[in-house]
């Protein structure tokens, strides 16, 4: 391939695998089934520029390929408040991965479609929150793949083999113990989301362990933990003792070695993790509220749906919600949306609400109960920000003001 | 001094060294307009990074680090090179694709990063085959 013979777009995308597999070590190649392409949000000229290569280059991806979100809702374009001018890049970007022979799925969710990989398979993935999901709640396996060497994973249909595709760099090297909770320790949605952010931050490199966390109510709960962690640090691989698929037991994710380093995580550290999310006090008005950072799955809205009829929203306070596009069509086929409007419900599909021009305001305090959403936002939009679960989102939204069933 | 590197991506810097508290996720922490430090979590926000050479015990966060980074290679608000204590595929390849389209090099090297000062200046020299050297030219004025 680094000769031509597949064609210019296939060598340059070699030639810059074989550069990153010399920078990490990597002694060899591997054969991928498939990618996630986190190159499709447009972060400047630099992101257009690479594509374009290699759509000059008559270049088609060799393993089926997910795209991750862009910076526009390719269907609800009225949503995104910028002129069409400042919209062409981030639309030509998206279309150029078409042009590539990317599947136009466009979310971060790809564990979530019906190209959920299976365990153990080898993958190539970008988007920090799809990998540590791939890795830790199915077992498949990748490294934190960036914008461009994903495409170039995905372009060769190889892979460096090194870290997280090979058995050794899974294990575990650090344990993270709850420990002084009382033992009915409920699976709050709220509890993942902390667990996430400790981790997140205190385990650097190395692959951490949770001991003690209660089953989840559903992959999503394992999903907000992963992409919290996966915000407030590095990691692409947790394991959770008795609940993810290398973690059966202790012993099991470490491989039967003694850990680096033990951390306690008290109750204390979760109820501080949390109240930092927040940058504002209960009883704050609210402007908006933000849901589907990750992207909403069907079993979250089948969990919202229920909240609005019951909680009934609708007085003004615009409840965003990022899902993919696939689980948006299935949601019309069943008519489950007839009363969005009803609620101030805008459905956000492509792309999500804290990276590009959506919210009507920014000049207030949006409520989420998305770690991630808290952790970037303040960032990226300027607004303050006010976490909490779900059903106080859609109670603050009702009230108009933060509000929590418990303090 | 010189202490022997690990060169990630390829590149010559000379310039004051930038030593962060905290790892940086380039997406989401830095504004690339003007190479400031925008995440509000991190203990050096509102620093500018443009023309240091950063040091850092490591990468953190997005995947989207790599476009954000060879973004502000390509538009001159980048830092002038990295120094990390360990390695980050995610920058790395930022690295490599702005050279690759740009010609722009900014090298990315990793060594032991305990002895850096901010305000002193530092030579990165990092060749293609891995290897890499950083000398400490003068001290913090």
């Amino acid at each position: 391939m680094l000769h031509g013979e597949r064609g210019e777009a296939a060598r340059f995308a070699m030639e810059l695998l074989t550069a990153f597999s010399r920078a990490v070590g990597a002694e060899a190649l591997l054969d991928i089934s498939q990618a996630h392409i986190d190159g499709c949000l447009y972060h400047g000229q630099a992101s257009l520029d690479f594509v374009e290569r290699l759509v000059a280059g008559g270049g088609r991806v060799r393993v089926p390929t997910t795209l991750n979100v862009g910076a526009i809702d390719l269907i609800h374009p009225e949503l995104i408040r910028l002129s069409p001018d400042e919209q062409a890049p981030g639309r030509r970007l998206m279309r150029a991965h078409e042009e590539l022979g990317c599947q136009p799925s466009f979310t971060c969710a790809p564990y979530q479609t019906r190209f959920r990989p299976r365990f153990g398979e080898q993958i190539a993935w970008g988007e920090s929150n799809a990998i540590v999901f791939a890795n830790s709640v199915i077992g498949a396996r990748t490294n934190r793949y960036g914008d461009f060497i994903d495409l170039c994973c995905a372009i060769t249909g190889r892979a460096p083999a090194w870290g997280l595709h090979l058995d050794e760099p899974r294990l575990g090297r650090v344990v993270f113990h709850l420990t002084g909770f009382q033992d009915s320790l409920e699976p709050t949605d709220s509890l993942y989301v902390a667990v996430g952010l400790l981790i997140g931050s205190q385990s650097g490199d190395r692959v951490p362990v949770i001991e003690g966390l209660p089953p989840p109510r559903s992959e999503d709960q394992l999903k907000a933990l992963g992409a919290a962690a996966a915000s407030s640090g590095a990691v692409a691989l947790f394991h959770a003792v008795g609940i993810t698929p290398e973690a059966s037991t202790l012993e099991d994710a470490l491989g039967g070695r003694a850990p680096d380093t033990t951390i306690a995580l008290p109750p204390g550290d979760v109820a501080r993790a949390l109240r930092d999310l927040s940058t504002v006090p209960d009883g704050t008005p609210v402007t908006a509220v933000c849901l589907g950072t990750p992207h909403f799955s069907r079993g979250e809205w089948d969990r919202l749906l229920p909240l609005l009829a019951a909680l009934a929203p609708g007085r003004g306070i615009p409840i965003y919600v990022n899902t993919g596009r696939a689980t948006l069509e299935a949601l019309e086929q069943n008519g489950l949306l007839a009363d969005a409007s009803r609620f101030d419900l805008r459905i956000v599909t492509d792309t999500c609400t804290y990276l590009t021009p959506i919210l009507e305001r920014l000049d207030g305090t949006v409520m989420t109960n998305s770690g991630k959403w808290a952790h970037y936002a303040p960032g990226n939009l300027g607004v303050q920000v006010a976490f909490g679960e779900l059903e106080d989102c859609i109670a603050s939204a009702a009230a108009g003001r933060v509000v929590r069933r418990k303090a | 001094m010189t202490t022997s590197a690990t060169a990630h991506a390829a590149g010559e810097a000379d310039a004051p060294a930038l030593v962060l508290s905290a790892p940086l996720s380039f997406w989401g922490g830095i504004d690339v307009q003007t190479g400031r430090i925008i995440d509000h979590s991190h203990p050096d926000l509102g620093t500018v990074i443009s023309g240091r050479i950063l040091v850092m015990s490591g990468g953190r966060g997005s995947s989207s680090s790599s476009a954000v980074f060879a973004e502000s290679i390509r538009r001159g608000t980048g830092p002038a090179g990295v120094i990390l204590g360990t390695p980050d595929p995610i920058l790395t390849v930022g690295a490599l694709v702005a050279e690759a389209l740009y010609g722009v090099r900014c090298p990315v090297v990793v060594c032991e990063i305990d002895n850096f000062v901010t305000g002193e200046r530092i030579r990165v020299r990092a060749g293609h085959a891995g290897e890499a050297a950083v000398t400490r030219v003068a001290a913090a004025t």
